[in-house]
């Protein structure tokens, strides 16, 4: 699919600004974890960014987003509290779960967050369920899973695949596909790596976006969306991308060089629609520069927030294991 | 009070609940035209229609997962596994997704989701065909894990759990859908997480629940004849669970039996006897408890082999007087 040529310029900065978010919430995540101030692990998504800002900022505000591990910059994206999310991370009680969830689990139903889940798979089930309650309840929305080229190996993509085609679910599928499920580069797990393909047995639409270009994947997903709403049908989107992160804290990238993760950074979505906007006249510099200030702004007074913010209570650990 | 079906009662408590609320819907294998693999729900898809009563593919994963997808995102869904044992190949969305959201979201994800299935043995279908899962269940917090023995339970504990806003498992046991009890003629529900005594005495408390209730109360009639007075608690919820009816009961009777279907092993009788042991009633106990469960073997298939692995009437009467002694 081909990039539309004139851009808005409103939507340009503010998808600009997503990534830049996005970008720089994980930043200060690894650096915070590389000090020990943060607990537990992270899957960064670093380099990343354009498949979760273009196809979030395609949604409607409060259509259901299931997210996967890898869930930081598709939740900073569909619009969460950056604040709250940041205390998370930082396992504080003002933390959008009460520190309960952390960065596997960030979850906030008020924005259509319907959590980032530590297990690979179930983001499709799940979001074809949340399609059949919107179109039962024909409440507008639509429901998205997103999920990796790793998972796309997991019975239940194909289950869901299969439901949602017959019964006419209004559910994007949406494959990030970075090539490495963990370590292990796709070409060693499939025979067919044009995961687009796997939509042919169920009679699903699909396309393949390059992942890297915010508005190739805004512009696909928003009409992806819209097909999937008009007709009661799912879509499979392919977004190829590459995660210039390791997988988590663990990764000593052993399994890929350093070529090919700098060919990668120099091909980095933030970098590349900056280049755009310039050369294309739709930004000048100082518009970038702000975006970059004002979102340099909002990381820093999260981090603030999260640390200025008390840890939850023992006493608390029985809440919310049942809901009233 | 009128004449039910255990199978009619769980019937009744959908309909009348999918009656009064639109948002509440069935999905399972072959519920609908079929009635289901145990008839339970004949004439739904005649009375709702198919968008309610929805057949599914065989694809626990998708349509359990779904049902959870479904119950986030405002509906109140019931969905069907057909047996127990099938848990198995859906095992992620009973395991790490249902139970955990409200409380790994912080609060604000509800999951209003019941999974009915049929539980237990004594049909003949053998080992994959027969299990009683439920202390594997009993071991997820998050969960809500029912099992009715009569059909005013399985009534009136179902429309509790439709209502209730977390994932219920209710667990149905097959050899009790054909058999028959009272139940009131106007609406009721009844509170999840209740003991209810199925049968006052003041020698020996036999704990239980599921169809091992019938087979207590037959062995209390037996006990009766011969002037031993048995009490037979009746769990109905098994989480949370009613242990204060327990205690309650053991410092009347000072005598404790538990009896269940599922293997001994890790079953919920270590559970029972635990919870009476680590409190200040163990004191009152005349005697050791004892517990009488399925040996530990896979359900075999000759009906003599499967028969003789569980508690009977003989058994537990034969125990009693053993704690008696």
């Amino acid at each position: 699919m081909k990039t539309d040529s004139k851009i808005d310029k409103a939507l340009a900065l503010d998808l600009l600004g997503k990534m830049m978010k996005a970008r720089k919430f994980e930043e200060k995540v690894q650096y915070y974890f590389s000090l020990g101030m943060i607990h537990g692990t992270t899957h960064l998504g670093i380099g990343e960014e354009a498949c979760a800002a273009g196809t979030c900022s395609a949604l409607e505000p409060l259509d259901d987003m299931f997210a996967t591990h890898r869930g930081h910059p598709a939740a900073v994206c569909k619009g969460i509290d950056i604040n709250k999310m940041m205390a998370e991370i930082f396992a504080r009680e003002t933390g959008v779960c009460k520190g309960k969830g952390g960065s596997m689990h960030i979850a906030d139903k008020s924005v259509g967050v319907l959590g980032a889940n530590g297990i690979l798979g179930p983001s499709l089930p799940l979001a074809c369920g949340s399609a059949l309650a919107h179109k039962k309840l024909k409440d507008g929305k639509v429901s998205l899973a997103f999920f990796g080229d790793g998972a796309s190996n997991e019975g239940a993509f194909h289950e869901a695949m299969n439901l949602a085609s017959v019964w006419g679910l209004p559910v994007l599928f949406v494959c990030t596909n970075n090539t490495y499920g963990m370590s292990t580069h796709i070409s060693k797990v499939m025979k067919v790596t044009d995961i687009e393909k796997r939509a042919i047995p169920y009679g699903m639409k699909s396309v393949t976006v390059d992942g890297n270009d915010v508005m190739e994947v805004y512009n696909t997903v928003k009409e992806m969306r819209k097909y999937a709403y008009e007709n009661n049908e799912p879509v499979l989107i392919v977004e190829n991308t590459y995660r210039t992160s390791g997988h988590s804290k663990s990764d000593g990238n052993l399994y890929r060089t350093k070529d090919e993760i700098n060919y990668w950074k120099e091909r980095c979505p933030i970098k590349r629609f900056k280049e755009r906007l310039l050369s294309e006249g739709i930004a000048t510099q100082e518009e970038i520069d702000n975006v970059d200030k004002e979102t340099t702004e909002i990381i820093d007074n999260a981090v603030k927030f999260a640390l200025d913010s008390p840890y939850p209570k023992l006493e608390d650990i029985y809440d919310d294991v049942y809901a009233d | 009070m009128v004449e039910i079906t255990y199978a009619n009662a769980i019937k009744d408590a959908i309909s009348e609940e999918m009656r009064k609320d639109d948002n509440v819907f069935m999905m399972g294998e072959d519920i609908g035209v079929y009635r289901g693999a145990f008839g339970v729900t004949g004439g739904m898809v005649e009375e709702f229609g198919e968008d309610r009563i929805m057949d599914t593919p065989i694809s626990e994963t998708a349509f359990v997962g779904a049902a959870i997808g479904a119950a986030v995102s405002g509906m109140r869904p019931i969905v069907e596994i057909m047996f127990s044992d099938f848990m198995s190949v859906c095992w992620d969305m009973i395991l790490n997704q249902a139970p955990k959201m409200h409380y790994m979201f912080g609060g604000k994800v509800n999951v209003p989701m019941v999974l009915r299935t049929a539980s237990g043995g004594g049909t003949g279908a053998a080992a994959q065909h027969s299990q009683s899962l439920e202390a594997m269940l009993c071991h997820i917090p998050g969960l809500k894990v029912i099992v009715p023995s009569t059909p005013y339970d399985a009534k009136g504990l179902l429309k509790s759990a439709i209502r209730d806003n977390n994932p219920v498992m209710f667990l149905e046991q097959k050899l009790l859908y054909r058999t028959k009890g009272m139940i009131p003629e106007e609406e009721y529900t009844i509170p999840i997480g209740v003991a209810d005594v199925k049968r006052e005495g003041k020698d020996c408390t036999i704990v239980t629940y599921g169809r091992m209730v019938h087979t207590c109360l037959n062995a209390a009639k037996q006990l009766e004849e011969e002037n031993i007075d048995v009490e037979v608690i009746d769990l109905r919820t098994l989480l949370p669970m009613d242990k204060e009816a327990v205690l309650k009961s053991v410092r009347k009777t000072k005598h404790l039996i538990i009896v269940h279907e599922a293997v001994k092993t890790g079953g919920l009788g270590g559970e029972i006897a635990a919870s009476v042991a680590e409190t200040d009633v163990f004191n009152y106990l005349d005697a050791p408890i004892k517990r009488l469960a399925s040996e530990d073997v896979p359900v075999p298939f000759c009906p003599i082999l499967e028969k003789g692995i569980l508690p009977d009437e003989d058994k537990i009467v034969k125990a009693v007087k053993e704690v008696l002694a």
